[in-house]
């Protein structure tokens, strides 16, 4: 099962791409029930690829929500494009999903 | 098989040097671009982090062409803060955003290319009340917007 979610929606000519992926994004301040911090684990860095030419690449930090949801429009995207969104984060960890516009 | 004690050591070696490529990241590289820099997330102040970013630039106040929406006034749950931002500039490269009372300022920063509408959702945790900063780069120039955002439970921990 791939943490990432695509949708894609065709709107007057352009697309609308929107994503959620699971993650937990610990930023390392919150803690557990011993009381001990919960080490940091968050996405650093996400980027979307429309036809394997890059178009958005974003760095974020901890302080970004549990299980981020993000959305972008293109100014283009035909039916039959594929969209591929890709992240890693902080412990190296990285996960990637093609989509097919429909 | 492995047969002599040389060919035990040099494969060994072989191995050893297999994964430190794989855990420095070498093999990632060409994936990754636009490198996550650490320093920028980490500083822990408003007027640093603007300074370490901007470097000096002038960043021109509450522009109306930056909108920011779907930004609550009030936000019950500081772990979950849904913001949109769209503009009209044309040519932007970037968007920043910044929750200036967080322990750490930087949120997030987003490259688009021209092909990007300037668009873009998210969804932020805020520590506490706090102004959310809005900063766009387009055609070298930098805009800035600031919104304040009333926190009742804040959603960083501590």
């Amino acid at each position: 099962m791939s943490s990432i979610k695509i949708r894609t929606k065709r709107l007057n000519g352009k697309t609308q791409i929107r994503t959620l992926i699971t993650h937990p994004m610990e930023n390392g301040r919150n803690r557990d029930e011993h009381n001990n911090f919960i080490p940091a684990h968050h996405i650093q860095e996400l980027w979307v690829e429309h036809n394997k030419i890059k178009i958005i690449s974003c760095n974020m930090a901890g302080s970004i929500s549990k299980n981020p949801y993000f959305d972008f429009l293109l100014k283009a995207g035909e039916i039959g494009d594929t969209v591929t969104i890709s992240w890693i984060d902080n412990l190296g960890q990285s996960d990637t999903k093609n989509h097919i516009i429909k | 098989m492995i047969k002599s004690r040389r060919q035990f050591i040099t494969k060994t070696l072989a191995l050893g040097a297999y994964g430190i490529t794989i855990t420095t990241g070498i093999l990632h590289s060409p994936i990754v671009a636009a490198k996550w820099l650490k320093q920028r997330f980490i500083l822990s102040d408003y007027d640093e982090t603007i300074a370490h970013l901007f470097n000096g630039e002038t960043l021109i106040d509450n522009h109306n062409k930056i909108k920011i929406s779907r930004l609550p006034n009030v936000a019950e749950n500081g772990a979950i803060v849904p913001i949109k931002i769209s503009s009209q500039f044309k040519n932007i490269t970037k968007i920043y955003i910044l929750v200036k009372n967080n322990p750490h300022p930087l949120s997030a920063e987003f490259e688009i290319s021209p092909a990007v509408e300037a668009e873009v959702s998210a969804r932020l945790k805020m520590a506490k009340t706090s102004e959310v900063v809005v900063i766009v780069e387009a055609d070298g120039k930098f805009y800035r917007r600031f919104k304040k955002v009333k926190v009742s439970i804040g959603g960083c921990g501590g």
